[in-house]
């Protein structure tokens, strides 16, 4: 009896092991979830673009990881992408006139928000706003801006030329 | 000449009828599942004996494989400065391909050829014969509990696969290499779809565990009755599966993401 009772509670363990793993290649693995459980204080940051930002990106002062994305969203009134972000506790002695900046790490890496410490005295607040923010770098725009320079370079010198 | 030809057709015959026996004996295995509802005690012991005793080799096999593939992947990723990408590779390699593949190979060679040569040499021993002179079906009594265990099993075995695997390459592309942890979870979030790879993965492995447990019991049931016809038959059941699973991957694969 009691070989039976180890063979039944071994079954048990087994599938509720198997029911284990597909839950968590369910929620930690695919899209299902994207709860973060940081300890932190919130701030907001608005841009024009955020390019290929994504909730869960790093959040980096000087290379340093201080906190993440947690939420991105849209505001129908301004048009501009709103950026939650979370910061670590230990970390709450940014200035007022903090910039914020998307930048890639790589050349196709990930997308992470640079913050770049300003010289206020005041400090930022959990709810505060970012105000000095500069958009993702798109590179079809970059190509395009470097092309249309190259272009009207290309037309001053030939009129110069004559 | 002749005699080539006939050799020839004979070998072709003799595939088909095993072929057409295998599916008859599929057939009455299958009619044999609902009388199992009445003794669900059967295909406990029988998943512990496939399932619960399978899970070391699995456990450390996808552990494994889980960190060699974070290792390779964060090799190659480097050169493009794109680590961070490394969770998915990991994830999607994993529960795309190899949980499922390499789940049901292992499944083959730890818990097929066991199921054959028990089911053989029960045969060899008359010990099947003996069951039907007491009416005792032994499709029913025998057969039909370890196949459903091995088709319920292999899909949780493929899952604690990949989800070990996953776990190993987080070891070794955070643990040890200095991946972003975050941006291995969230690039992993971001590229792995619930239906699209993680549907799939699951259908693969149930399709899989299908096919090697069917292997494994027709060849015990089908062994010849003597101690070298044991050991012919498992041999059998483990290349056979080893083709079965890998063919099958390829078709799926094809039907599920490809546009072929």
């Amino acid at each position: 009896m009691d070989r039976i009772r180890a063979i039944e509670v071994g079954v048990g363990l087994f599938v509720a092991a198997g029911l284990a793993a597909l839950f968590v290649l369910a929620m930690q693995v695919s899209n299902l979830s994207a709860m973060s459980n940081d300890q932190g204080y919130e701030v907001v940051a608005r841009f024009e673009n955020v390019g290929g930002l994504k909730v869960r990106s790093p959040v980096s002062v000087g290379g340093v990881r201080v906190g993440r994305v947690s939420a991105i969203d849209f505001d129908n009134e301004t048009f501009e992408a709103v950026v939650r972000m979370n910061i670590g506790n230990q970390y709450a002695a940014f200035p007022t006139d903090t910039s914020a900046r998307i930048f890639t790490a790589g050349l196709l890496g990930e997308q992470y928000i640079a913050l770049e410490p300003g010289g206020a005295e005041e400090v930022l607040k959990a709810g505060d706003q970012i105000q000095l923010t500069q958009s993702a770098l798109v590179l079809e725009q970059i190509i395009g801006q470097f092309l249309f320079s190259k272009a009207s370079e290309g037309s001053n010198t030939g009129g110069s030329d004559k | 000449m002749i005699g080539w030809l006939q050799q020839l057709g004979r070998t072709g015959l003799g595939v088909f009828e095993r072929l057409g026996r295998g599916h008859l004996f599929l057939a009455q295995i299958l009619a044999s599942l609902p009388s199992l509802l009445t003794r669900p005690r059967l295909v406990i012991v029988q998943v512990h004996s496939v399932g619960v005793l399978s899970l070391v080799i699995i456990l450390v096999s996808g552990l494994f494989v889980g960190m060699v593939l974070g290792l390779q992947g964060y090799n190659t990723l480097v050169d493009f400065g794109a680590e961070e990408s490394l969770g998915v590779v990991v994830a999607l390699s994993l529960v795309r391909e190899l949980g499922p593949v390499v789940a049901a190979l292992l499944f083959a060679g730890r818990a097929g050829s066991a199921l054959t040569a028990e089911i053989g040499l029960m045969k060899a021993t008359e010990q099947l014969s003996g069951m039907e002179m007491m009416a005792v079906d032994p499709i029913k009594r025998v057969i039909a509990p370890r196949f459903l265990a091995g088709f319920l099993s292999m899909p949780l075995l493929a899952a604690i696969f990949s989800a070990v695997g996953v776990m190993g390459g987080y070891f070794v592309g955070v643990g040890l290499l200095g991946v972003d942890s975050g941006a291995y979870w969230s690039q992993m979030q971001d590229k792995v779809d619930l239906h699209e790879d993680i549907y799939n993965g699951v259908i693969k492995s149930i399709v899989f565990g299908f096919v090697a447990t069917w292997i494994a019991v027709f060849e015990g049931h089908d062994a010849v009755p003597t101690a070298e016809g044991v050991s012919r038959a498992t041999t059998r059941t483990v290349v056979h599966t080893a083709l079965a699973v890998l063919a099958l991957d390829f078709v799926l694969t094809a039907l599920m993401f490809g546009e072929v």
